[in-house]
């Protein structure tokens, strides 16, 4: 282990000085602190990780690490990654989303870095609602959720995130709850070691605008069978469940996207050169 | 949460005096996180309440220490195994809290951890075969015992909030 690595090996060396604003009760408090134990179990040094977000309630993770991080535009978490695993493969990069940004704003994004796998990881801290702006039904907000907001409910099905990981061709895909902290940072070391796009979905309740969802915690259990390295046997196996199974539910083999990419111009002069008509 | 079944391997006094200590500093780190939560969201009655906690738990935390002598719990504690939940029990629920959460909620937060701590150390004393490590434990139960106690009383001063506690016709936007 470098002297790099040996410093950073408790999950404390991971978190900044800034407070969280989320909710107090909030299910990304958790998150962060399986983020940063994933990562002292890791043994990577901050300064080797990049924490990348859109926004949203989750997007503000990035600030509450001391890895690099980079809080971006609604929905394009992955787009922005992608190209800085493209240009510094050695990164160990995490993004992070939220049912709206992922799903809806940023979901034709989602479909293609499935597609692309690049060896990246994707935590989306999946709450069923806009919790920012107050309420809104996201893409996996049930269809009678019936508010002020949307009411009598929305009538709409849910988006089925796993499903179209596995048919997009994430290479790993796995479902964790908040609250138990043990079982999300094994899950999130397991996506970020295994090779390619790794899609993890974190239910994280909302207390503010769903105070109905604290009762998750007596609804999720560990799923009944172990990960397959078959997709038509995981989506076949996460379309009949109800959505509270938890852990790693499908490990691929597909061989990472790693595009050869060209010398970057040393300076100035020389990248005006390349543009020079 | 934790249960006593989750707790590390415990085989030395050494042991049980670390995990003692790590209990005590567990608590300690998450109220602080709480009293940090609360002033985020202007709860400044909470804030106090979950400070003096983080306060009084870190005087039992080096009571411990002193109580263990030569033995350095702090560096033991680092070496021990973790709890199998990922939560040591003396760790108030982060899944309780809420930012309209009143004086009572806290002290039953913290009523729930004492009692957690208190089962855990009554498992070591029925189940301990070394007479020391079971009459160490046997006092940590007094101590506990004490503290669950004072949180009961606490509790009787403070009225449990109405049903619509957490009603808030204007809801806090988190920027």
């Amino acid at each position: 282990m470098s002297a790099a690595e040996m410093r950073a090996c408790r999950p404390a060396d991971y978190r900044s000085d800034v407070k969280p604003v989320w909710c107090p009760g909030c299910g990304d408090h958790h998150i962060l602190l399986s983020f940063t134990r994933a990562f002292a179990e890791l043994g990577e040094p901050p300064e080797n990780i990049a924490v990348i977000s859109g926004i949203g309630c989750s997007s503000r993770i990035p600030a509450y690490t001391n890895c690099y991080g980079f809080h971006g535009v609604h929905g394009r978490s992955l787009a922005l990654a992608a190209g800085l695993k493209v240009t510094r493969p050695d990164l160990t990069v995490v993004v992070a989303s939220g049912d709206g940004d992922g799903y809806s704003i940023g979901g034709n994004h989602f479909l293609h870095a499935c597609r692309r796998n690049l060896d990246m990881t994707y935590v989306v801290m999946d709450n069923r609602v806009y919790g920012m702006t107050k309420g809104q039904p996201s893409p996996t907000t049930e269809p009678d959720f019936d508010t002020a907001l949307s009411p009598g409910g929305t009538g709409l099905s849910p988006f089925h995130p796993l499903v179209i990981a596995l048919a997009s061709g994430a290479n790993f895909v796995a479902r964790a709850f908040s609250g138990e902290h043990k079982e999300t940072t094994s899950i999130l070391v397991s996506a970020i070691r295994h090779p390619g796009f790794s899609f993890v979905e974190i239910l994280s309740p909302c207390v503010t605008f769903r105070p109905d969802e604290r009762e998750w915690k007596t609804q999720v259990r560990p799923a009944p069978v172990a990960a397959t390295d078959d997709p038509g046997r995981a989506a076949r196996r996460l379309m009949t469940d109800d959505g509270f199974n938890i852990g790693v539910l499908y490990r691929g083999t597909r061989k990472p996207y790693r595009p050869q990419i060209g010398r970057a111009a040393a300076d100035l002069a020389e990248l005006e050169k390349e543009f020079e008509l | 949460m934790t249960r006593a079944s989750d707790r590390p391997e415990i085989s030395s006094l050494a042991d049980l005096f670390a995990i003692a200590y790590q209990i005590e500093i567990d608590a300690v780190a998450r109220y602080r996180l709480l009293a940090d939560q609360m002033e985020t969201h202007n709860n400044v009655e909470l804030v106090a309440m979950f400070r003096d906690l983080a306060r009084a738990e870190g005087l039992h935390a080096e009571e411990i220490r002193r109580l263990a002598g030569d033995i350095d719990v702090v560096a033991h504690a680092a070496r021990l195994g973790s709890w199998k939940s990922g939560e040591s029990p003396e760790e108030a629920d982060l899944n309780a809290a809420h930012y309209l959460m009143t004086p009572w909620h806290a002290l039953r937060m913290a009523l729930a951890g004492e009692e957690r701590a208190l089962a855990f150390y009554r498992s070591i004393v029925e189940t301990a075969e070394d007479a020391d490590i079971k009459a160490m434990a046997a006092e940590f139960v007094n101590e506990e015992t004490e503290h669950v106690e004072l949180c009961q009383r606490l509790l009787r001063r403070h009225q449990a909030p109405p049903d619509s506690w957490s009603h808030d016709f204007d809801p806090a936007v988190s920027q």
